[in-house]
C-alpha cells in the first residue's frame, strides 16, 4: 500500500513548492516518504520533475510508476502518462492543454484561474496541492497550519494561499476524493522532513563548525545555504569566495587560528581545490571537505548525478599525505558521519574527504529526529601544560601526530607551518634526513587512521549466495534490491561502504570469496570502486552494474540485471 | 619590553645587498614600537623570496603556496580576530599568481596589513618578468622585452575601494618603519607597495635607479582619492613614497556578527546543546 505522486513542469513552475508543502504535511501527519528532485541546468523552460513516495516506514527509493500525475504542462503529461498506473489520475489545467479523448484518468482543475480568484496567479502550485489533498484523502488543516508558518508576518500571503488551497480542494472534490489510500502511519513519534544539504549543514553546525568559505556550485550550494541562514543566529562565519582555491585556502587558515571549518564543493570546483589539499596535508591542518559529485568530465551534467569521483578524490593531490574518505549512504547516517569526518580531521590533523552526491544532496527523505548528544566535539588541541617548550608545531612522534597549539593561546610560544618540507619547528629545511624524518612521521598517522574506518554495512541474508556492493547513495536503492530480491527466494545480502579509504578490508575478505556470485552497483561507467577493492584485497568482483545517465538507479533497473545475470 | 632584535630569527637565504634585509628589519622595528608579542602576531605569506620571511621573523607563521597568502589570511582573521594579521609578499606572487585573490580582499576589506615587497621581477624562478615589470624589460623569457604595460597596484587598489595605500622603498628604512607601523594599526585592509631592488635579476631598476627617482611630496592629503590616484600613477622620472590614502571604512569583520566578542577559536561549544536546529524541519 503506498502512493507514488510526480509532480512536473518547466523550470521556474514551482514543483518544489508542491513537493515541499505537500511532503511536510504528510510527515507531520506521520506519513513516511521520500521526495526526489529531477531538474535542469536552467532557470525558466525545460522540463523538470520531482517524486514523492509515501510509503508504509520510511521509503528507500523512489521506483518508476506514478500513481498521481501533476502536469504543470502538456510536456509532462506526454513524457510521464506511460508510467501512470490504469488506476491513475492526472491533475491539469484544462486552461493550458485537454487530454486525449481517451484518457479518462483526468481530474480538470484551472490552476492559474482559481489561484488569480484566490490573489493572483504565482499560487497555482498551492491550488494543486489542495487538489492533490482530495485524492489522497487528506484535510486541508496541517496545509493551512504550514501555509500559516511559512508566512508568518505577513498574514495577507498566508490567507490568499489558505483561499487558493480550498479553491483546489473544492474543484477537484468532484472527481475523486480519496481514491488513493495511503499506507500506515509510522510509530514511535515525530519525524524530520530533510534534504541531504540540510542534514549535512545541521550536522557541520551542530559539531561546532565555525567557519565555511565556498564558491557556489551544484549540487553542493546548499550546505552553505544552509550555514548561511544561520549566521546571524549562531557563530559560524559564512565567506563566499572568489574561486575555489580561495575557499579551500580561507578555511585552512581559519582551521589553522583554531576553528572547525567546512568547505564545500562540486567535483569541478575540487579540482581548483587540490592543491589547497595537499597544503593541508603538507602543514597537518584539519579539514573537512565535502564534494557532492556530479557527472564530469568539465561541467558535465550540472544538476545530475554521478559517483564518478572517487578514483579522483582518493589519489588528489600532488605528493603523498594521509586522508580519510567518508560517503553519505543515508540521511541517518550521514549526520552523524560527517561529524565524524570532523572528528577524524582534528585528531589526525589531515583533510578528511566526504563524498556526497546530487542523489543524496537534493533528496527529502522522513527520518527520525537525530540524537545530538552523539556528537563529539574532540579537538584534540594541547593546553599550555602538555607541550613541552619551546613549542614545536611538528615534534616527532611515535604516532606521527604533533601535540597542535593554537596560535595567540600561549604566550611566548609561536605556532609555525610551511608548505615547504620543514623540520620539527616548521621551518623550511631541504636536507635528506629531515625530510624522510618528516615523510615518515606524517605517513605514520595512516596506520591508526585506517583503524578508525568503519567496515562496510552488511544487511540481507547473512549467509548469502549473491552478493551486491554498493558505496555512497545507492544504499537506499540496494536496501529495497535486497528485499526485493530476498522476498523472491534469493539468499542475497548487501555490503555497503560509507568509510572507504583507507579501505576496510575485513568483512569483504570475510564474504566476497564465499558468494557464488557478486555485483558491484555504482553510478559510473568504470566501476571505481571495484577497481579499488581489486587494488587494494586482490579480490574480485562477479560482474558491475553500471549506471552513467546522471540519474539515480531505480530498484527494477538493479533487479533486472541481476536476473538476467542468474538465468544466462 | 621587546627590542627590534628579538624578532629576527634564523639564517636567511637572501643574496648580499637584497632589499629584504631592510624589509625585515623594519619590520622588527615597527613590531617592537608598537609592542606587539610575538604570539599575537601572525605573518601569512605565499611563495617566493620576500614569502620567507615567516621564517626569519619572531612571530606565529603561515607559509602556504604561491599567490595564495590573502585566503589564509582572512580565514585566520575571522577564527581569531585578536590576531594582527600581516601578509608578506612578492610582486610575482601578490599580484600574478595571486590577483583574483589582491581584488576581492580588497574589496572585504579584512583587518589586514599587506606588505609586498616588489622587485619588478621574479626571483625565486631566476629572473622572469613580473606584474610590475617595466615594458621593455628583456629577460630569458620575455626574449623581446615585455609587451604589456606594468600593473599599477596601488591605483587598481584604489578603483577596488582601499582605505590604506601607500608606496616605500627599502632603502628608506626609517620612513618603511613607520608606514608599517600605520598600516599595522590601520582598521581595515591596508596595502605597503615596497619598492626593493633585486641584485641578483633586476639589472635595471636597481638601488641605485629607485635612489635618483624617490622622493616626498609635500602636501599629501591622504583624505584626497583623486589626489592620491595622481600619486599612485606617478612613475619613471619621478616616484612618489608616502601613505596617498589613509580613510578607513567599514571592515569584513564589522560586517560579520559572529565575530562579535571573544575569538571564535576560544569559544567553548557543546553540541548536545544544539538540538533545537532540527524543530524547523519538523
Amino acid at each position: 500500500m503506498e502512493v507514488n505522486i510526480l509532480v512536473g513542469g518547466a523550470a521556474g513552475q514551482g514543483m518544489d513548492t508542491v513537493m515541499n508543502l505537500l511532503g511536510k504535511a504528510l510527515v507531520r501527519e506521520g506519513y513516511g516518504l521520500i521526495y526526489t528532485k529531477d531538474y535542469m541546468s536552467r532557470v525558466r523552460g525545460g522540463h523538470n520533475f520531482s517524486r514523492l513516495r509515501v510509503a508504509a516506514g520510511a521509503p528507500w527509493t523512489n521506483i518508476e510508476a506514478v500513481d498521481i500525475l501533476v502536469a504543470l504542462n502538456e510536456e509532462t503529461y506526454l513524457l510521464h502518462r506511460g508510467n501512470l498506473v490504469p488506476s491513475g489520475r492526472i491533475i491539469f489545467d484544462p486552461q493550458f492543454f485537454a487530454l486525449p479523448e481517451d484518457e479518462n484518468r483526468g481530474v480538470p482543475v484551472e490552476l492559474q484561474k482559481l489561484a488569480e480568484e484566490a490573489g493572483g496567479k504565482v499560487m497555482a502550485n498551492t491550488v494543486a496541492v489542495g487538489a492533490l489533498l482530495v485524492l489522497i484523502g487528506l484535510q486541508t488543516k496541517t496545509v493551512e497550519n504550514l501555509l500559516r508558518e511559512t508566512f508568518s508576518g505577513k498574514e495577507g500571503v498566508a490567507e490568499a494561499n489558505i483561499t487558493a488551497l480550498e479553491k483546489g480542494y473544492a474543484a477537484a472534490s468532484g472527481y475523486c476524493s480519496a481514491c488513493f489510500t495511503l499506507p500506515p502511519k509510522s510509530e514511535g513519534g515525530r519525524r524530520l522532513f530533510i534534504d541531504g544539504n540540510q542534514v549535512l549543514g545541521m550536522a557541520a553546525l551542530a559539531g561546532g563548525c565555525r567557519f565555511l568559505s565556498a564558491y557556489p556550485m551544484t549540487p553542493s550550494t546548499g550546505i552553505m545555504n544552509y550555514l548561511a541562514g544561520k549566521s546571524r543566529e549562531y557563530p559560524v562565519v559564512v565567506e563566499q569566495a572568489e574561486d575555489e582555491i580561495a575557499a579551500i585556502n580561507m578555511a585552512l587558515g581559519a582551521s589553522y587560528a583554531g576553528v572547525r571549518a567546512l568547505t564545500c564543493t562540486s567535483g569541478g570546483g575540487f579540482a581548483l581545490m587540490v592543491e589547497g589539499l595537499s597544503l593541508a596535508g603538507m602543514t597537518e591542518t584539519p579539514l573537512v571537505i565535502v564534494v557532492a559529485m556530479r557527472p564530469g568530465p568539465a561541467t558535465g551534467l550540472p544538476t545530475r548525478t554521478e559517483q564518478g569521483d572517487l578514483g579522483f578524490i582518493i589519489h588528489a593531490g600532488h605528493g603523498e599525505f594521509p586522508r580519510a574518505v567518508l560517503s553519505a549512504t543515508s540521511h541517518e547516517d550521514a549526520f552523524y558521519r560527517l561529524n565524524k569526518a570532523f572528528d577524524l580531521a582534528d585528531r589526525y590533523q589531515t583533510p578528511v574527504l566526504f563524498l556526497s552526491d546530487q542523489n543524496f544532496a537534493d533528496t527529502h527523505r522522513s527520518v527520525e529526529p537525530f540524537d545530538f548528544s552523539r556528537l563529539s566535539y574532540n579537538r584534540a588541541i594541547a593546553g599550555e601544560g602538555e607541550i613541552e617548550k619551546p613549542y614545536k608545531r611538528y615534534r616527532i612522534t611515535e604516532s606521527g601526530i604533533s601535540p597542535r597549539v593554537l596560535p595567540g593561546k600561549i604566550p611566548g610560544e609561536v605556532v609555525l607551518v610551511d608548505s615547504d618540507e620543514h623540520d620539527q619547528n616548521g621551518n623550511i629545511i631541504e636536507d635528506a634526513e629531515t625530510r624522510r624524518l618528516m615523510v615518515d612521521k606524517r605517513m605514520r598517522k595512516l596506520k591508526a587512521l585506517a583503524e578508525e574506518m568503519d567496515e562496510p554495512d552488511l544487511y540481507g541474508d547473512p549467509h548469502p549466495e549473491l552478493l551486491l556492493i554498493g558505496w555512497g547513495s545507492n544504499y537506499g536503492v540496494l536496501r529495497e534490491v535486497v528485499d526485493a530480491l530476498l522476498a523472491s527466494g534469493m539468499k542475497t545480502a548487501m555490503l555497503h561502504f560509507s568509510d572507504i579509504w583507507p579501505l576496510p578490508q575485513k568483512r569483504l575478505k570475510n564474504l566476497l570469496p564465499f558468494v557464488s556470485r557478486s555485483f558491484c552497483v555504482e553510478n559510473n561507467a568504470t566501476g571505481q570502486l571495484a577497481s579499488l577493492i581489486r587494488r587494494e584485497t586482490g579480490l574480485s568482483i562477479d560482474r558491475l552494474i553500471l549506471k552513467y545517465d546522471g540519474r539515480p538507479f531505480l530498484p527494477h533497473e538493479i533487479i533486472a540485471e541481476v536476473e538476467k545475470d542468474a538465468s544466462s | 619590553m621587546l627590542q627590534a632584535e628579538d624578532y629576527l630569527l634564523g639564517e636567511t637565504a637572501w643574496c648580499p645587498g637584497c632589499g629584504n634585509f631592510a624589509i625585515r628589519e623594519a619590520l622588527a622595528a615597527a613590531l617592537a614600537e608598537l609592542k606587539l608579542q610575538p604570539h599575537r602576531v601572525l605573518i601569512c605569506s605565499g611563495i617566493g623570496q620576500a614569502a620567507k620571511m615567516p621564517h626569519y621573523i619572531k612571530a606565529n607563521g603561515f607559509n602556504g603556496l604561491h599567490g595564495r597568502a590573502l585566503p589564509p589570511a582572512l580565514g585566520a582573521r575571522a577564527a581569531n580576530r585578536d590576531l594582527k594579521v600581516i601578509v608578506e609578499s612578492g610582486d610575482g606572487d601578490s599580484y600574478g599568481e595571486g590577483g583574483n585573490h589582491f581584488i576581492h580582499n580588497i574589496r572585504r576589506n579584512p583587518d589586514i596589513a599587506h606588505f609586498i615587497h616588489d622587485n619588478q621581477v621574479y626571483g625565486l624562478t631566476k629572473g622572469q618578468a613580473s606584474p610590475t615589470s617595466d615594458p621593455g624589460m628583456k629577460t630569458g623569457v620575455q626574449v623581446n622585452g615585455v609587451a604589456m604595460p606594468a600593473l599599477n597596484p596601488l591605483a587598481l587598489a584604489l578603483v577596488l575601494g582601499a582605505g590604506f595605500v601607500a608606496r616605500c622603498f627599502s632603502g628608506e628604512k626609517e620612513h618603511l618603519k613607520e608606514t608599517m607601523k600605520a598600516a599595522i594599526e590601520f582598521s581595515g585592509y591596508a596595502l605597503v607597495d615596497i619598492l626593493q631592488p633585486c641584485v641578483s635579476f633586476n639589472k635595471v631598476n636597481t638601488f641605485g635607479w629607485y635612489k635618483k627617482r624617490v622622493y616626498f611630496p609635500e602636501a599629501v592629503d591622504p583624505q584626497n582619492w583623486a589626489m592620491a590616484m595622481e600619486l599612485s600613477r606617478q612613475w619613471d622620472e619621478q616616484i612618489p613614497l608616502g601613505i596617498f590614502y589613509n580613510r578607513p571604512r567599514p571592515t569584513f569583520e564589522e560586517s560579520v556578527p559572529a565575530l562579535e566578542g571573544e575569538p571564535l577559536a576560544f569559544r567553548p561549544f557543546d553540541p548536545a546543546q544544539m538540538a533545537s536546529l532540527q524543530d524547523q524541519f519538523f
